[in-house]
């Protein structure tokens, strides 16, 4: 199933797609178009803890000039820059360089504290689309990728949907791609992560409890290139949807 | 009723002068090749978030762990400071800041949060906050907090110039230089002025 999180008659709520529609949970469908959408994720009580990979497919390592890390190049952002599918995202004036990031996001679906690998999968709620904008301009070598670059407010577009794990059989073998202007930028397959989804899980609750509603964005492949105003960007995963964002 | 965070908590690196001067020499060198310009800041996980009086679990891989005490800001609506609490913000010791410090930083109970929210009507103003640390009652720290590089205006207007801190989140001032270094069985007191104390215990790991 695909649950998504909508503004919908001044009210925030549930709702799953039902043949190119969304389904709320009172029942009504409503248009795609009709709706705002927020990042799928029921609230949680705490704030959520959104972990994200740098440097985790082995070709975008090679085109940024590192050497494959050996452990997990990890961040970790704030829920301010979560922003919904078709949402807009702000390139400042001033800035060179700011590209989409499109990444496979795993949704923890329970409390997950020193998980083993083989056991991982049951941790999972689903997974969902992040397009996880940099913007290179910011970059300082200190405790980098620094705030400046990826906690910018509605810099991390989120979804559309959030997709059933059962509904998602292999998340090794997902073809990722973006496109600018209808023009393909970025294709890859989440099976040339170096760091895999079970690796992740297992290693991150090794020392810190993961929560159902816990993100982890696990890294782009190669293939970023500079957005401009007006720009439409579509973060798409296999089996996932595509995820709509307009840069302003 | 005792005070937890509702929004993200946010800590600030090389807010102290004297941490500064201490990187200094290598801040032209690799892997950091100039100084910092923006805030360079960390987020404090939710798992991290320990009650004050609560025992904070120390991994067996780590002999000692390295005491950030501080007080933060809490923000209430429209960017204004609400309060100011206690924290005792844990670290396993680590010597390059290249990387997020995650693995250092963001361990299950590594945050102590002091139990009280300090109006900021009735804190004062933020330079005058001392506090003192203590291990097992021995006095090991004294912070000033006169001697920030960016005081609290400072630091909010450089912060949201690329973020904004929302009703909740939390943004620590700094930790001096000068760390303590604590071990499993000690009890640290993190105590200022109008605050109250802060204290915590570190424990083993239960296997």
């Amino acid at each position: 199933m695909k649950h998504a999180r909508v503004m919908y008659e001044g009210k925030a709520q549930h709702a799953i797609e039902r043949d190119g529609r969304l389904l709320l949970d009172d029942g009504r469908l409503v248009s795609e178009n009709a709706v705002t959408w927020l990042p799928p994720l029921a609230p949680t009580p705490r704030p959520r803890t959104i972990l994200a990979l740098g440097l985790n497919y082995a070709d975008h390592a090679k085109e940024l000039e590192f050497k494959a890390p050996e452990e997990p190049l990890v961040f970790v952002k704030g829920e301010g820059t979560l922003t919904g599918h078709r949402q807009r995202t702000r390139r400042p004036a001033d800035v060179q360089f700011m590209h989409y990031e499109c990444e496979l996001t795993v949704v923890v679906g329970k409390t997950a504290k020193k998980v083993k690998r083989d056991d991982t999968h049951d941790f999972i709620a689903g997974y969902t689309v992040a397009n996880d904008y940099a913007i290179r301009d910011y970059l300082e070598n200190w405790y980098r990728p620094n705030l400046r670059v990826k906690n910018r407010d509605a810099c991390t577009p989120l979804g559309p949907w959030l997709v059933d794990t059962a509904d998602v059989p292999d998340p090794m073998a997902l073809a990722l791609q973006t496109t600018v202007n209808g023009k393909v930028t970025q294709s890859g397959n989440t099976r040339d992560m170096i760091f895999d989804v079970p690796f992740l899980i297992e290693y991150f609750s090794s020392f810190m409890t993961l929560q159902p509603g816990d993100l982890i964005l696990t890294g782009t492949p190669d293939g970023v290139v500079d957005c401009r105003p007006g720009d439409v960007v579509v973060t798409s995963i296999e089996g996932l949807g595509e995820l709509i964002n307009t840069i302003e | 009723m005792s005070f937890m965070p509702s929004g993200t908590v946010y800590g600030t690196l090389l807010n102290f002068r004297s941490e500064v001067e201490a990187l200094a020499p290598q801040m032209n060198q690799p892997p950091y090749k100039a100084p910092p310009k923006a805030p360079v800041l960390y987020v404090k996980t939710a798992n991290t978030w320990s009650a004050h009086c609560a025992a904070i679990a120390m991994p067996a891989r780590v002999p000692e762990v390295e005491i950030g005490a501080t007080i933060a800001m809490v923000m209430g609506a429209a960017g204004m400071v609400a309060g100011y609490v206690l924290m005792n913000d844990l670290s396993i010791p680590h010597a390059s800041f290249f990387r997020p410090p995650v693995k250092f930083k963001c361990l299950d109970g590594f945050l102590g949060i002091g139990d009280r929210l300090v109006p900021a009507s009735e804190a004062g103003e933020p330079s005058g906050f001392t506090l003192e640390v203590r291990i097992n009652g021995e006095l090991k720290q004294a912070v000033n907090f006169s001697q920030l590089v960016r005081d609290t205006s400072r630091l909010l207007a450089d912060v949201g110039e690329f973020m904004t801190l929302r009703p909740g989140d939390v943004l620590m001032l700094g930790c001096d230089a000068g760390r303590p270094l604590a071990k499993v069985g000690d009890r640290i007191d993190i105590s200022a002025v109008g605050f109250g104390t802060l204290s915590n215990t570190l424990i083993e790991e239960a296997t």
